[in-house]
């Protein structure tokens, strides 16, 4: 049992610190947030030549071959920065889907471009009607003639997908057999982001993100992974996912955390700090004890996030987006009611962590469906 | 970073399962699962089990008696009791006297004390808080006054568990009023059946009688049973709360808690089902093991920077306030999972006197007295108030 | 004891609806109900039409324009507006600097300022808070020093809610540095017309332009615009403070619910709706709990003349139950709360919306909401009063 990082693992925290203290002020980030793509193509180039796109892919590909600790680290450190280049949806999600079910062709093609920077993916999963049930998929994929059978018509409507507009390629989820919300007959599929017949609506998100809606009307895509066998894979990426987001949550509790003690120790009312108030102090200490189990709960899901027991694993992720869900929702809370009025600023930073960690309880499932999750498991 | 036990941490932890699965008496058990009274002559019967294969006090150093073992070992063993229904270990001897005793004590305590600690034959209880010194503990007014090779001791200590049936006490004695209070505070070890110490029952409102109200009438105390320093008593103390900080989020105990809940949820009838099967109470029990996994982890955390030699800071006062917030949830889903049974009030069903059928499910009787109990969780050891302050002052410098 | 409405209550309440039925606009109260971005126009229309009918300002003395209503019918006509998705009143000039100038001011000013606050042709806004005086209002710093006939006003004041629309701003100004802090406040009714004055807008987490700062340079306030004595404003600020906490939420909170029942029929979780979800039905019903222990408290306080601390546990469990409400309205709309187009809130927006068009307000109003606990006295700050005055602690 062992909670330290090694030496590398240091190395690159100070590395991920370094560039965001350099690269991402409250101010540059606007700037980021609001210019045509919503993010920074030399970040991406930066992030690539600094091995970070390269790190949880495996050696053979290009990869650095790291596990989900390295992601954990890096995660945190971006979530610091609220970093918004979409290494989560490129690396963590397709990276992921690659390695769990590309074939050798679409490893050999794609994860080295993928680690050089070259390649950016996003994943469409979510429908109008699903909620947060990855199964619930209406989107229909029929085989086609052309192309000689491993090519297949995609159609149907997917909503907010996170990083379509800049990704090359997206991955959907689409019936193939079965009917809506049966595990059974779903499949992934890549598609070009160019192919005839996908129309996208791009938007900016809450948190400064973009996000799409996408029509799909017989897109041409080729499955990733086993015909009809989408659901456990979705299973265990969606899992590292969100594994990696928790370490996101807690790099922006953790952010919150200090900035709130900090104001409270500096901000004079009735003739004294604030942090002299006892009803404050607790407060504060409630909002530094959701970060430690936040973090505590962080460290355990991504020490089991490639457990082979199913239900071992399975708990160890929703007990984990739990735990994540309540502490953000509540230091994410406390950290603008501490601030009071500046605490309501765009000005600040505080409302922009807040906002973030309010959309992670929302990514990939809420607190309610994850605790529903975990009791039916 | 990683979290596999090793071979041999898997191998002990089989060791430790066959040992109590053989071993614990299964009338001690019974009671557990049912949460009647357990006697001091049970606990001392358990203790010396352990005491005999060498596991009486995970903790200590192999010198006093200790098995010597990592912190994974003692979270495993700690695990592992929890899986069976073991009694609750009582604190006062190994946990805290006991450990004081080898930090800060002369040969000749450690000779005295240590090994009838071990082995459960001396029973301790705690003289700390005094009526008027209650959060405020450096204010006790218990004064002991030199008189040749004794101290003779007058005052009141209050909320002492098991003074009826100990031993021996360890106080908290005012041998001075110069400087700050804290400085002024000497820690002695007093024998109970010395004249003059009076315990009185205090009934708390589970009906119960743990609690106590000791009066200490001209007490004479060996300046011999005077641990370390005259006036240095606070930092003992102070010690004593910092050590095995890691044991008082008991998420053995909770664990326990929660197995239980759950065979208790999955008894009851609801709805035609079972209560266990209702989302809205499956998603309570989830929401409380989500929170004790939390802490357990957390725990983990702070056991890992001890077996790696750093030391453990204020922060641990975190395992005492969520370990109790935990423990008081628990038995709050129990007697609502409970329902009407969580009613009827006849605490000798808890004793050997109850000869008669129980009213309701056999484990009904004990869990609304748990209940009502588990409320001082979170006002002794130092409220989570007083936590939370130490938090505030320490860690976050507020 | 009678929980019951009396049938000429009830007949009010008819005459209420049948009121906002025949005068309010389809596309006004569509903009309300979909929590749409209202414009000054929009307050400006729905406020003359209740002064048309002698409603826009009931709880003022009947001579100056108010009407002789129970407590009852009071509650009843808020309530009936918000439900049936009325605008909202300002607040700032009816029911704040009104009383005020009603209660403390000289004849000359009842006679210039509250005619044209009646027929919405002059709107107010309030000048308290300042950068470093928050929850300690009393530390305030702006400055007005005498000048002839005239004082001189130089500080800034902040959180100022729609300054950009008002003509004028009743402000709090350091008039004295002797004394308690409390004791050297004057109330000054200020042209937002007047040279020196500049509005800078604060924009909010939600992206929407309320708050301002509001810099004050050498603005030059005749002396005839103090309210009542110098040094004294702080007494009437805290009458002001009373009659600001003491509107009630009710209305708007079932609003709230009504907005949320309605998401949650739509919304499809599993196959069936939201609402069948136990765990969220639940929520919901929680929530519906709590509000009618507000409503409940609220009806209990009404036969009082005299808003007092009850007016401070109602902001905090008012306040508490508007957070909760967007905050589950939030979590209803699942992914779709995420998208963030600032122009699908306002009305006419011409393009099909993003997910369901109920989406678009849901996340803007749940980070908007948070002030409710800061503003008006923080939540802590109502704590404090109501351990003191109530407590004795």
């Amino acid at each position: 049992m062992d909670f330290s990082l090694s030496e590398e693992q240091q190395l690159l925290k100070d590395s991920v610190q370094r560039f965001v203290r350099e690269e991402y002020e409250l101010e540059a980030r606007r700037k980021l947030v609001a210019s045509d793509i919503g993010y920074s193509e030399e970040h991406w180039a930066k992030m690539a030549e600094l091995g970070w796109l390269a790190l949880s892919l495996p050696e053979e590909y290009g990869g650095i071959g790291g596990g989900p600790v390295d992601t954990m680290v890096l995660m945190e450190e971006l979530g610091r920065g609220l970093v918004v280049e979409p290494y989560l949806t490129s690396v963590v999600i397709g990276g992921g889907f690659l390695m769990a079910a590309g074939s050798k062709e679409q490893k050999t093609e794609l994860l080295p471009k993928l680690a050089a920077g070259e390649l950016k993916l996003a994943f469409a999963y979510a429908e109008r009607q699903s909620r947060f049930d990855l199964n619930d998929v209406e989107c229909t994929a029929e085989a086609s003639a052309e192309g000689g059978g491993d090519s297949y018509k995609i159609s149907g409507h997917k909503g907010v997908v996170f990083h379509a507009a800049s990704a090359d390629k997206i991955i959907v989820s689409a019936r193939t057999s079965g009917g809506s919300r049966d595990a059974d007959g779903i499949t992934l599929f890549l598609i070009d982001n160019n192919a005839d017949g996908l129309s996208r609506r791009d938007y900016p998100t809450v948190d400064g993100l973009r996000a799409s809606e996408l029509e799909m009307d017989g897109v041409a895509g080729t499955p990733l992974g086993q015909v009809g066998g989408g659901a456990a894979l979705m299973d265990t990426v969606v899992g590292q996912a969100i594994a990696a987001i928790c370490a996101e949550a807690v790099g922006c509790m953790d952010v919150l955390q200090e900035t709130t003690n900090e104001y409270l120790k500096t901000r004079v009312q009735f003739g004294v700090p604030l942090s002299k108030f006892q009803v404050l102090q607790h407060r504060m200490v409630d909002m530094f004890m959701e970060c430690e189990q936040a973090r505590s709960m962080t460290y355990m899901v991504n020490l089991k996030v490639d457990e082979a027991d199913k239900v071992e694993r399975e708990k160890a992720i929703s007990a984990a987006k739990v735990q994540i869900g309540n502490s953000g929702r509540y230091v994410g809370q406390q950290s603008v009611q501490l601030h009071g009025g500046m605490g309501m600023t765009d000005e600040l930073h505080v409302g922009h962590y807040f906002k973030r960690l309010t959309m992670i309880d929302t990514m990939f499932g809420n607190k309610d469906h994850h605790l529903k999750r975990y009791a039916d498991l | 970073m990683e979290l596999a036990f090793s071979d041999e941490d898997l191998a002990f932890r089989e060791e430790v399962r066959t040992f109590v699965a053989d071993n614990l008496p299964a009338d001690i058990a019974e009671s557990v699962r049912r949460g009647r009274a357990i006697d001091k002559l049970d606990i001392q019967r358990w203790q010396r089990i352990l005491f005999d294969r060498g596991w009486a006090a995970p903790a200590w150093p192999v010198e006093y008696g200790g098995p010597g073992w990592d912190a994974t070992k003692r979270y495993i063993f700690d695990e592992v009791m929890s899986e069976f229904d073991t009694p609750e270990t009582i604190p006062f001897g190994t946990l805290m006297v006991g450990p004081l005793i080898y930090t800060f004590g002369n040969q000749a305590q450690k000779d005295r004390f240590l090994p009838k600690i071990l082995t459960g034959e001396e029973w301790w209880c705690q003289g700390y808080s005094e009526p008027g010194s209650g959060s405020d503990l450096a204010s006790l007014q218990t004064k002991a006054v030199r008189d040749g090779e004794h101290y003779v001791v007058n005052g009141t200590k209050t909320w002492n568990s098991s003074a009826h049936v100990a031993d021996w006490v360890f106080c908290l004695v005012r041998t001075s009023n110069e400087g700050k209070q804290q400085e002024g505070i000497s820690f002695l070890l007093i024998d109970m059946t010395t004249p003059g110490i009076d315990p009185k029952p205090i009934i708390s409102i589970d009906g119960a009688h743990h609690l106590n109200m000791t009066y200490y009438t001209d007490v004479r105390v060996p300046v011999e049973n005077r641990i370390g320093e005259e006036n240095k008593g606070w930092t003992y103390a102070k010690f004593l709360l910092g050590h095995e900080r890691n044991s008082i989020a008991e998420v053995g105990l909770s664990k326990q808690r929660v197995r239980r809940l759950r065979k208790i949820a999955g008894e009851e009838q609801f709805g035609g089902g079972s209560l266990a099967d209702d989302a809205t109470y499956a998603g309570r029990i989830a929401n409380v093991e989500i929170s004790l996994t939390a802490l357990e982890y957390l725990n983990l955390r702070f056991l890992a920077e001890e077996a790696a030699g750093r030391p453990i800071g204020p922060e641990v006062s975190m395992l005492k306030i969520k370990g109790t917030e935990i423990r008081q949830k628990l038995t709050e889903l129990t007697i609502e999972a409970l329902g009407y049974y969580a009613m009827p009030f006849e605490p000798e069903q808890l004793t050997d006197r109850w000869n008669e059928p129980p009213i309701g499910p056999d484990h009904a009787a004990a869990q609304m007295p748990q209940y009502l109990f588990s409320r001082a969780a979170t006002i002794y050891g130092g409220s989570n108030e007083i936590q939370r302050n130490i938090i505030a002052k320490m860690v976050l410098g507020l | 004891m009678d929980m019951n409405f009396h049938p000429e209550d009830l007949a009010f309440r008819d005459e209420v609806r049948k009121f906002i039925g025949e005068n309010l606009p389809n596309d006004l109260r569509e903009k309300v109900r979909r929590g749409l971005h209202l414009g000054k126009e929009d307050f400006e229309f729905w406020q003359k039409k209740l002064n048309d009918r002698g409603w826009f300002a009931p709880h003022w003395p009947i001579e100056l324009g108010g009407v002789a209503w129970s407590s009852t019918q009071h509650y009843l006509f808020q309530n009936e507006q918000v439900e049936a998705n009325c605008p909202s009143v300002m607040p700032f000039g009816v029911r704040m600097v009104a009383p005020v100038i009603f209660t403390y001011g000289t004849d000359e000013q009842k006679q210039r300022f509250l005619p044209p606050i009646l027929d919405s042709s002059v709107w107010w806004c309030q000048g308290y808070s300042e950068p470093g005086s928050g929850s300690d209002l009393a530390s305030l710093q702006t400055k007005a020093v005498r000048d002839g006939d005239h004082y001189v006003i130089n500080g800034t004041k902040t959180w100022t809610t729609l300054a950009q629309h008002a003509d004028w701003i009743f402000c709090l100004v350091r008039t004295s540095s002797d004394g308690k802090p409390q004791e050297g406040i004057s109330f000054l009714l200020i042209d937002m017309k007047s040279p020196g004055i500049e509005v800078t807008p604060i924009i909010t987490i939600d992206g929407s332009h309320e708050v301002n700062s509001v810099f004050f340079t050498d603005v030059r306030v005749p002396l005839k615009n103090l309210i009542g004595e110098e040094n004294k404003g702080w007494t009437y600020a805290k009458f002001l403070l009373l009659f600001e906490r003491s509107n009630s939420l009710t209305g708007g909170l079932k609003q709230q619910l009504h907005r949320l029942k309605t998401v949650a029929a739509a919304e499809l979780s599993g196959g069936a709706a939201l609402r069948d979800d136990s765990a969220f039905a639940a929520r919901v019903a929680d929530y519906e709990v709590q509000l009618r222990t507000y409503d409940a408290l609220e009806l209990r306080t009404l036969g009082k003349t005299e808003p007092g601390a009850e007016a401070s546990y109602l902001k905090i469990l008012g306040t508490d139950l508007q957070q909760l409400a967007s905050e589950l309205t939030l979590q209803a709309v699942s992914y779709y709360g995420n998208p963030s187009i600032r122009d699908a809130l306002v009305y006419g927006y011409n393009e099909p919306s993003i997910g369901p068009e109920y989406a678009a307000p849901a996340a803007p109003q749940y980070f908007n909401y948070r002030k409710t606990a800061i503003y008006a006295g923080s939540n802590e700050i109502q704590r404090n009063i109501l351990s003191k005055a109530v407590l004795g602690m």
